[in-house]
């Protein structure tokens, strides 16, 4: 399911003196299967965009067409639920938002609410867990028992519940610890393939940005700045710091190798890319013993 | 070795609900010197967090002692405790007092009785050191997860509290972000005598501190500097840290077939180890 904006606006607060225009004329698409990745600094407008992809805001002026459904400002707030239900999105610290007694029960909200029955949306709730890579035995647990990443991926189970077409991440390992963090990033990545979703992902971690995203959106102080692939993104290094944005970690080491005089035909951006880079220009000495280094 | 200003010794904690014989902190002993950094590391739910809330009195042990600069925590000396300890916590809607940003800033030098003037005063220059002064007439709850947690640490800034305790406090910052609040923190440590205890993730962060603290499982695992700490390559990752890129970077040769040094490298080390090896041709 493609996303896209057109000429779209959003002010906070019109007319208080809260008033705050927080998206200007925002002209974008996040196509149909893409992982999407949405980048910029803090305050620069990605949440609140995110908040359009399922409606949750509406733009003061323009369109946001989500699928076939097209929001405008005029839009009634009735009769959004299936567009809820296509558009999952997990909110930052979205184990804040975990209230049921027991695990299988919170996971099995989302569809009961679309009317599904409990015997189908508990059967659900038992292979969402197992997607998230969590044992079956917690099911019965209250989630307020649990530690912190595993009711983070609880909560993200109850958004896949919904079976949405598009999956919505902001800043989903946020406070994770490193070994957490890789687990989560590869599980949406396996979702992904799984269940062919579009995935719109927010995040500060370029490194993210470089192994997982096909498509990149930049943000800044309420425009979207630049679009298309990581390479293209990372490419000029100047411009992202220009933006208050990083680089992959690699992509800023290579850049010090560069200064020193090493060449690269593309700036490398994983460590795997950059060693494959580095091999090239080694002599023999430089492996094992044993080993065959090929040229 | 002068008095430490914080001193841990021999500190049980479990939590109400949990059974006598799981502990969330296990014989938990490590001392502060005044104006040092420590960072204190370990995977989630290790007990880092829980071991903070223990330092301030928001949680109490079942045995062992806390002394804050001189005083043994207790039930009588909370209050004065907390005076001298600020904290940041991950995620600061839970820290949120004041209608606007400077409301919330100026909260704890109202509670500390500071005069108007001053406090006027201190709040502009606080929010101006995070970079939030545009933003001083702002809700806090409308601002977004990164610029929450400078608006947090602005009230820090502002109240000069002599230990500072940041519990991932950097974690919804942007690159750029995180290295302005450590060098903010740097500068607090340059115009006195902070403290500095910060519970961390970031390799960054954690190569900030004078000092290193692996917990793990509720026990102190090991102390050691950031180098020494760094030389475990990729078991940092079982400890709850991010491999350093140097060390990253190295395993990803080897899987080419490069020999790599086993000592930790720096980024700069590694590359005058490139360099070098590129030129013996």
């Amino acid at each position: 399911m493609a996303i896209t904006f057109k000429q779209v606006d959003f002010t906070y607060q019109p007319g208080t003196p809260f008033e705050n225009k927080a998206l200007s004329d925002i002209n974008v698409t996040i196509p149909e299967g893409s992982y999407t990745a949405l980048i910029g600094h803090t305050g620069s407008g990605k949440s609140t965009l995110l908040q359009h992809l399922n409606a949750l805001l509406k733009p003061t002026s323009g369109t946001v067409t989500i699928g076939e459904r097209v929001i405008t400002p005029e839009t009634s707030n009735k009769d959004l639920k299936r567009l809820r239900q296509h558009v999952g999105i997990v909110f930052q610290f979205p184990e804040s938002q975990l209230f049921e007694e027991t695990v299988e029960k919170d996971i099995a909200f989302g569809p009961q609410n679309f009317g599904v029955s409990e015997a189908a949306t508990l059967k659900t709730a038992a292979e969402m867990l197992a997607l998230v890579g969590l044992p079956q035995e917690l099911l019965k647990r209250s989630p307020f028992d649990l530690s912190g990443g595993q009711m983070r991926r609880v909560a993200i189970a109850g958004v896949l519940a919904m079976q949405p077409d598009v999956l919505v991440l902001d800043e989903p390992t946020a406070g994770l610890d490193p070994q957490g963090r890789l687990e989560m990033m590869e599980i949406f990545a396996r979702l992904r393939h799984e269940r062919h979703l579009t995935v719109v992902l927010v995040t500060h971690q370029m490194d993210d940005v470089a192994n997982y995203a096909d498509n990149v959106i930049v943000m800044d102080r309420g425009r979207v700045v630049k679009t298309g692939a990581p390479r293209e993104i990372f490419a000029d290094p100047q411009w992202l710091l220009d933006h208050q944005l990083g680089l992959p970690k690699t992509t800023a080491f290579a850049r010090q190798l560069v200064q020193r005089g090493w060449q690269f035909e593309r700036m490398p951006l994983t460590e795997d890319e950059l060693a494959q880079d580095l091999v090239a220009g080694l002599p023999q000495s430089a492996f094992g013993e044993g080993h065959d280094h090929d040229e | 070795m002068v008095s430490p200003i914080i001193d841990v010794q021999h500190l049980n904690y479990r939590y109400p609900q949990q059974p006598e014989t799981a502990l969330t902190l296990r014989d938990v002993s490590f001392s502060v010197a005044a104006g040092e950094w420590v960072a204190i590391v370990g995977h989630n739910g290790s007990g880092k967090s829980t071991l903070a809330k223990n330092l301030n009195g928001l949680l109490a042990p079942v045995s062992g002692t806390v002394t804050v600069d001189g005083q043994v925590l207790s039930e009588e000396t909370v209050w004065e405790i907390r005076k001298k300890i600020g904290m940041v916590f991950q995620n600061p809607d839970n820290q949120f007092v004041g209608a606007t940003v400077a409301d919330d800033v100026a909260f704890g030098l109202e509670n500390q009785g500071v005069p108007r003037d001053e406090m006027l005063a201190r709040v502009e220059q606080a929010l101006k050191q995070v970079n939030m002064q545009e933003f001083a007439t702002r809700e806090p709850a409308r601002l977004s997860g990164g610029q929450k947690q400078r608006v947090a640490l602005a009230g820090m800034i502002a109240a000069r509290p002599r230990i500072l305790i940041l519990d991932e406090a950097t974690s919804m910052l942007d690159p750029r972000g995180r290295a302005e609040v450590l060098a903010t923190i740097r500068q607090m440590k340059a115009d006195g005598q902070l403290t500095v205890l910060s519970i961390t993730h970031d390799i960054d962060e954690a190569a900030s501190a004078n000092r290193i603290i692996v917990v793990n499982d509720g026990e102190v695992k090991e102390e050691g500097t950031p180098a020494e700490i760094f030389r475990h390559g990729e078991n940092l990752i079982k400890m709850g840290l991010d491999m350093p890129y140097a060390e990253r970077l190295k395993a990803a040769l080897k899987r080419q077939g490069v020999q790599v040094p086993a000592t930790y490298l720096t980024e700069k080390g590694m590359a005058d180890w490139l360099w070098q090896l590129r030129s013996n041709k």
